[in-house]
């Protein structure tokens, strides 16, 4: 993180205020999301320039036109390689993805576990609705058994995926869950994983009322409870993949989950070591002691 | 040798798993060093161990391509011999081992070499077979051992004294079995041409330091033959020169990777072949419409699906062309050759940033993985050229910045994310000229052409092709990439036919002008490709409006051979 030495006045969160006001449905989880990221990015000090926010598609990928930085909206899924590459490219840029349980899980699920694995230093924000809302209703990996989606009249038949347990057996150094009804917490969230040295999961509970309605914001009130305050430590593989486990319906802990320091990715590159890539100078490059390799 | 004029070629096969193309590479480099002109090429099987793997090089004062027949066969096991007896001249030579193999019944001279005895004798492994026998091979040659001993040494130069005293033994012993037991000289003879400054190199070797030179910071691969061998060059160069290379989950990734560092600003590359590519194409469609510059290096094997692993091809040019949903500005260029290889792909870079596109570099296994002679690659040739970008201050004097503003050449000016003011959607919809999403018609309209004018300015940026021979001919023969050094070889054979060769390094936007006018002058025109369909043959008669009549196609995975090129010349000019 770079704090930003030329801002004078104090950030707001008005400042990433798009010229586009959101077109999400009245209610959307992604309103308390929004907020959450842009408080979090003012407590940051982070100025829209200096942050990346790389989208994928879905509800959550439209949010690309609905707020200001170095936004880059990609492709369903593919969210996550994007993100390595552009952090590569320049890391000393924060680097923040935000995406869906559709497009992080089902189509990009793949891309989710090997970054993970890479503890590239981002972070990772997914609007977890349970849902497919952008194709208007269909079920998604993390639908509850038995969700009756568009495409599946009959209830969802496969076993509900687990992210939270997934980041922790994938080697996840920073596995936290969020609610979209809960703006502070989350903001801090955020803070915390934007902090985090390493790669930073933050699964948000987001209510959707338009397609997914049983699990509205009080359904979630009755079951959430924060981590923090039950003096629960997040430095145990162990016991962070048990408390994960709990039966999502009926309780679902917030917080962090598993915390760890590791190596990140960008360590992994002596290339990366005295300036990012972006600042090389390509002017002076000399291959003639490659060639002589050929003679 | 003997006749100047008669180039050689050698073969050396076995058993895969024991170093044959190891072998042929050293045995390349020492005659590249005695100032041969060369081409090799290899064929293996898609197995790790247990096939049977060949190497062969073509060495001459003037060679394009490698030809048949064998002139010297190196049979490392029976079924070298039994396998290779057909694609041997009748006054070839066979080096085998007395004391394993039967050697056939041919007009053949017989070398027969106690390989394994001679190998146990000086404590070596089974492998060190090949060393003893290339020492055998530079007498029957009658070359010196010297340079061969000097390339041992310094490829043995980080292991242990015995390897290389064992390795050096080998070499000579090899050498002095022949010497003292075959007084008789061999007909073709190899001795040395002189000083000659070259490199010798494949054209994956010569794509990587064509994509260093170009100041490619971010190299992305998953392995797929034949782009593996450039994956392993640049992972291996990467530290030194500044360039990191990563192999992702999958190639999906890999390209979207690419074009995450590409939108924040860097040269950034990517490398597979057709069933890899296969994955990329959505993401190919994401740097179409987000405008931004990746290469990606596309190296052809024979397909569908898993197809010809190992093999070569040259039928995924129109799957190149058309990849991905509707339509954005690309641009395909394929080297002919391993100095093209260097050239074109530094040159590949350029295109993708002035133009702000996908650039392909679009190869084929015989190229990527075929060694060459070449003239030292030239790095004061290679000019970076970024294309347009703004700064704070352009955008502080502006008051705004927009990252798709429509401009008349298309071009819309980018800014490094981090700039101050600088701040846009880089955006997978349609988008307005800062890049929100927008879906009504004046706006995409606007943006659709705009993109689209690129294409047009690139084309008439992209040099003509190519014209080997006179210029007027009663016969033009027609080819793109790897092809060319087959025709050139088979030009030299023609010299007293009226024929020329238009060869094309840029297939895509196509036609430009120049090629038209080519086209147009020519008398009679023979496509030569390795499809079925004739793929370039079709673009010439949707674009330019010629009917080529005649084609030579070949989709067996094997190379043209110049003397194919040679009969079917004969075969149309009565």
């Amino acid at each position: 993180m770079i704090p930003n030495p030329q801002l004078t006045n104090p950030l707001r969160a008005e400042d990433f205020n798009s010229e586009h006001f959101p077109t999400w449905c009245p209610g959307c989880g992604d309103f308390g999301i929004w907020a959450s990221l842009k408080n979090a990015l003012v407590k940051l000090n982070l100025p829209p320039h200096r942050v990346v926010l790389v989208f994928g598609i879905g509800c959550s990928g439209n949010f690309s036109s609905f707020v200001k930085g170095n936004v880059f909206h990609s492709l369903h899924g593919r969210a996550l390689p994007a993100a390595i590459g552009a952090k590569l490219a320049n890391h000393e840029l924060d680097v923040i993805v935000i995406g869906g349980d559709g497009d992080g899980f089902a189509e990009g699920l793949n891309h989710f576990i090997q970054t993970v694995r890479s503890n590239i230093n981002i972070t990772y924000v997914v609007h977890d609705n349970h849902v497919y809302s952008l194709t208007v209703g269909q079920a998604s990996p993390t639908s509850m058994k038995g969700f009756k989606g568009k495409a599946h009249p009959e209830g969802a038949f496969e076993y509900q995926l687990n992210p939270i347990s997934l980041a922790i057996t994938s080697g996840g150094t920073f596995v936290a869950r969020g609610f979209a009804g809960d703006i502070p917490h989350l903001s801090d969230l955020i803070v915390q994983g934007v902090k985090h040295r390493g790669f930073s999961f933050i699964d948000v509970m987001q209510p959707c009322p338009t397609f997914n309605p049983e699990l509205s914001y009080d359904w979630y009130r009755q079951r959430i409870y924060k981590l923090e305050t039950t003096g629960y430590m997040p430095d145990n593989h162990f016991k962070a993949w048990e408390i994960s486990q709990q039966p999502f319906d009926e309780k679902i802990p917030l917080g962090v989950f598993y915390r760890e320091e590791r190596d990140i990715l960008e360590d992994h590159f002596p290339q990366l070591s005295r300036a990012p890539l972006v600042k090389h100078d390509l002017s002076k490059i000399d291959i003639t002691s490659l060639l002589e390799e050929f003679m | 040798m003997n006749n100047p004029a008669q180039n050689i070629t050698i073969k050396i096969a076995g058993e895969a798993g024991f170093g044959i193309k190891i072998a042929g590479a050293t045995l390349g480099k020492v005659l590249s060093r005695m100032g041969y002109q060369m081409f090799d090429y290899t064929e293996y099987p898609s197995l790790i161990r247990g096939g049977h793997n060949t190497f062969e090089v073509t060495v001459g004062e003037r060679v394009h391509h490698h030809t048949r027949p064998v002139h010297l066969l190196i049979a490392l096991n029976q079924a070298s011999v039994d396998l290779h007896q057909s694609e041997l001249s009748f006054d070839a030579g066979v080096i085998y081992d007395s004391e394993k193999t039967k050697p056939g019944t041919g007009p053949w001279k017989l070398y027969p070499v106690p390989l394994s005895r001679i190998t146990k004798d000086v404590g070596g492994s089974e492998l060190m077979k090949n060393t003893v026998a290339l020492g055998a091979a530079l007498a029957v040659l009658g070359a010196p051992v010297e340079g061969l001993l000097a390339i041992l040494r310094e490829a043995f130069a980080k292991k242990k004294q015995t390897i290389i005293d064992q390795n050096v033994k080998a070499a000579s012993s090899g050498y002095q079995f022949v010497r003292d037991t075959f007084p008789e000289l061999f007909p073709h003879q190899v001795t040395r041409l002189g000083e000659r400054r070259q490199m010798y190199v494949t054209g994956n070797e010569a794509v990587g330091l064509g994509a260093i030179a170009a100041g490619c910071r971010a190299y992305f691969a998953y392995p797929m033959t034949p782009s593996s061998s450039l994956l392993e060059f640049m992972a291996k160069k990467g530290p030194k020169v500044g360039m990191v290379v990563r192999q992702p989950e999958d190639e999906i990734s890999v390209l979207n990777t690419a074009i995450g560092a590409g939108f924040m600003g860097i040269r950034s590359m990517v490398g597979t072949s057709g069933g890899g590519y296969s994955l990329m194409v959505e993401a190919t469609g994401l740097a179409g419409i987000t405008e931004t510059p990746v290469v990606i290096y596309m190296g052809q094997r024979p397909g569908p699906a898993t197809g010809l692993p190992t093999w070569s091809g040259q039928a995924d040019l129109r799957f190149l062309m058309h990849a991905a949903q509707d339509e954005f500005p690309r641009l395909i260029v394929a080297p002919g050759d391993q100095e093209e290889c260097f050239y074109l792909t530094a040159e590949a870079f350029n295109f993708a940033e002035k133009y702000q596109m996908p650039v392909f570099v679009l190869m084929d296994k015989n190229l990527a993985e075929g060694g060459k002679t070449v003239a030292p690659f030239d790095q004061s040739k290679i000019k970076i050229e970024r294309g347009e970008w703004v700064s704070a201050e352009d955008i502080k004097k502006e008051g705004k910045y927009l990252r798709f503003k429509v401009t008349e050449s298309g071009i819309s000016p980018r800014v490094l994310p981090g700039t101050a003011g600088g701040i846009h959607e880089t955006n997978s919809d349609e988008h307005d000229e800062y890049g929100y999403n927008i879906e009504d018609i004046p706006n995409r309209n606007a943006q659709m052409e705009k993109r689209m004018r690129k294409l047009e300015r690139a084309r008439a940026e992209i040099p003509p092709p190519n014209l080997y021979g006179p210029k007027d001919a009663s016969l033009s023969l027609v080819s793109w990439g790897s092809t060319k050094g087959t025709i050139l070889q088979a030009l030299e054979e023609l010299s007293n036919v009226s024929v020329n060769f238009i060869h094309f390094n840029y297939l895509w936007p196509f036609p430009t002008q120049d090629a038209v006018k080519m086209l147009q002058s020519a008398k009679q025109l023979m496509v030569v490709e390795n499809n079925f369909t004739g793929q370039f043959d079709g673009l010439i008669r949707q674009y330019v409006g010629i009917v080529p009549q005649h084609h030579l196609r070949k989709y067996d995975g094997r190379p043209f051979w110049p003397h194919e090129i040679v009969d079917k010349v004969h075969e149309v000019i009565k």
